[in-house]
């Protein structure tokens, strides 16, 4: 594997430069040249280059045997007590479409306790195929337990795909599944579809924040993994009558882990909503001044089923707990509507939410670079503004 | 208790422009820094080593230039380093990154807990860590807040963990050695003293390639990465909003009556 630039077809015109996420790239005689100590191969410039002047080789990487016998697009059912996470619905949405542009099954994975009675609601949202491993020992979530089943069933049933929501539990699932398989694995992909030529996923995902978009895939590998946030894919819509199929799979004991135990969970409700399945989010930061004004921002909250967010400054302040830090310290959220009241814009804060279908700035200052990735911009004071639009909405919703 | 710390030398963010002209981001003259996360992780080896003793070391995986983020972590506290730095580590994906931190730990071997950062900055995927565990089959606690207790149970230790979950948290009890991942919530990280930064100048930091950690080349770098990047490219730009100036009476009914199709 290397990289090379082709010295006679370089003419030193610099696109390659400005392509480059990692600065690996300089001039010198005006031809470009690579610092191989800074480069990641990642081919951004290879794009770029009009000039075919830039070449990545790669060795005939091993592929994985019997691709071929990997079938079906599968989905794991995150559940905490029984109540199947909303991103399941979207997953499935997404799995159908892929499905149907590899001609294959949609399928769904659900583990847990009495659970199998579930099993229909993930046929309803298009799972052709629900597979169940029911068990006192999978009450409760716990990555190293989950992750052994899985795997069982991954490599008993060969799906070829294999999606979950990238959430605390499906993130930390699906990499030591990865890992065990030797599968690949892409984090947080805001897009997925098939290659029509090669019948592989091609998986989009930001990256440096979402100022740059990656596609990637993992083609001499099965399955191709993949998580997605909420609220990036629409849910699956709910067919009544629809059929499926549900594979009872009995697991022994050895998939369990005795180096971990689950004690409890403790629900934390500080708003009626939580950030990552919030369509609205009403965010405030520093121009809220005081923790005892955040009650103006979780009036709006209440009247749209908003949940509450907060910029560091106003975590840090000690104003809102840190579970409602939206940012790259805290969460990243893509909500159809965010509401940045008081937030001057940070790019930290930017990096947790540019991704929101629509931003909506409410802020004194018509200089803050919040503006820039507003949809719509409120230029005021968020204590006359927010108070009025609670108002004005309440008529609405009336 | 022995220590295994794992960081990575990101760029600094706030530094990052965007070209207007050609959408793109401008790195020349970005500083590099200990991916914000990790800083919570060093903080809490060291403040668990003032507590139970022991040896902290950090590990990164990184070109040269990543020996400035091992001396950053020495001068906040940390006893050791161990630089990985090899060309044929390059274009490592999570999996291979995952089994190069994973080999040099085995390497390391005497370790009760490691520790890692909720996720990096830049790639923001959270599979690192887990990976880890994984590659060593050890169990895992990852989005830790809070540890509620660290004891022992025979001839075992235990770690009792908080755990943040999107409505809430989980309490976890896992067996050591294990590895966790922690959140900015856990602690108020340090500033560098004085004497930090005196050892950290003078501290011998190793060098291990893919021979000194006996890995598989065939698992390195972008040959032993199952994913790849067949291509990036620039989103296309925000359309430019709708900014509203004037009586927050008059702006507000405006902005709601264009906004009110949206919900």
């Amino acid at each position: 594997m290397s990289i090379k630039i082709i010295k006679n077809k370089c003419t030193g015109c610099g696109l390659c430069i400005k392509a480059c996420p990692f600065g690996a790239i300089s001039m010198q005689d005006k031809k470009a040249v690579i610092d191989i100590a800074k480069c990641t191969l990642c081919g951004a410039c290879v794009q770029v280059c009009k000039f075919n002047a830039i070449e990545i080789s790669r060795q005939q990487k091993k592929q994985q045997k019997g691709l071929e016998e990997y079938k079906g697009v599968w989905v794991f059912a995150e559940q905490r007590s029984g109540k199947i996470s909303s991103v399941v619905f979207e997953l499935l949405n997404k799995a159908q479409q892929l499905a149907k542009d590899l001609n294959t099954y949609v399928g769904a994975v659900l583990l847990g306790y009495n659970i199998k009675e579930k099993a229909g609601e993930l046929i309803q949202r298009g799972a052709q195929k629900v597979f169940v491993t029911d068990m006192l020992q999978l009450k409760e979530y716990t990555a190293e337990n989950y992750s052994n089943a899985i795997v069982k069933l991954i490599k008993k049933y060969k799906p070829e795909i294999f999606l979950a929501g990238a959430t605390s539990c499906g993130r930390s699932l699906v990499s030591r599944i990865a890992v065990n398989l030797y599968a690949g694995l892409t984090a947080d992909c805001t897009g997925l579809d098939i290659d029509p030529k090669e019948k592989i996923l091609i998986q989009t995902r930001p990256a440096f924040g979402g100022n740059i978009m990656a596609q990637i895939v993992s083609p001499d590998n099965r399955p191709q993994m993949a998580t997605v946030r909420h609220k990036v894919m629409q849910e699956a819509e709910i067919i009544p009558d629809a059929r499926g199929e549900i594979i009872e799979e009995n697991l022994t004991g050895e998939i369990i882990d005795n180096r971990v135990k689950f004690i409890k969970f403790i629900e934390e409700i500080t708003s009626t909503v939580n950030l990552a399945e919030a369509n609205i989010i009403v965010s405030g930061g520093r121009g809220l001044q005081g923790p005892e004004n955040f009650k103006i921002l979780k009036e709006l909250a209440e009247t749209l089923d908003a949940a509450i967010g907060a910029s560091r400054a106003a975590v840090d302040s000690g104003w809102i707990p840190y579970s409602h830090q939206v940012g790259q310290t805290g969460r990243t959220v893509c909500p159809k509507v965010y509401f940045a009241c008081g937030i001057s814009g940070q790019i930290q804060h930017l990096v947790g939410m540019q991704s929101s279908k629509i931003i909506v700035a409410i802020n004194k200052d018509p200089s803050a670079p919040i503006f820039k990735v507003a949809n719509y911009g409120l230029v005021g004071d968020l204590f006359e503004i927010v108070p009025l639009l609670t108002k004005k909405f309440k008529e609405i919703r009336k | 208790m022995n220590i295994i710390v794992c960081i990575k030398q990101v760029p600094d963010t706030t530094d990052v422009k965007i070209n207007p002209e050609t959408n793109t981001l401008i790195r020349e003259g970005v500083e590099s820094i200990i991916n914000p996360f990790d800083m919570y992780a060093i903080e809490e080896a060291v403040r668990l080593k003032e507590r139970f003793s022991g040896t902290t070391t950090v590990i990164t995986m990184g070109p040269p230039q990543a020996d400035f983020a091992l001396r950053e972590a020495i001068s906040l506290g940390i006893d050791q380093a161990v630089h990985l730095s090899d060309r044929s580590f390059a274009g490592s994906d999570t999996w291979a990154t995952s089994y190069i931190l994973s080999q040099a730990i085995k390497k390391i071997k005497d370790f009760d807990l490691i520790i890692c950062g909720k996720q990096a900055s830049d790639g923001d995927t959270a599979q690192v860590g887990p990976g880890i565990a994984a590659h060593l089959n050890l169990p895992q606690a990852t989005y830790v807040r809070k540890i509620d207790k660290i004891e022992t149970k025979g001839a075992k230790q235990t770690i009792l963990v908080e755990r943040l979950v999107e409505d809430g948290f989980e309490i976890v009890e896992i067996e050591m050695p294990c590895l966790i991942t922690v959140v900015k919530e856990i602690n108020e990280p340090r500033m560098p003293s004085l004497r930090g930064k005196m050892k950290a100048k003078k501290a011998q930091i190793p060098v291990w390639g893919k021979t000194e950690i006996g890995a598989d080349s065939s698992k390195l770098g972008i040959e032993g990465s199952p994913t790849h990047v067949v291509k990036i490219f620039t989103p296309p730009q925000k359309q430019g909003g709708v900014v509203l100036e004037g009586e927050p009476e008059e702006i507000t009914e405006k902005f709601v009556n264009d906004f009110k199709q949206y919900l």
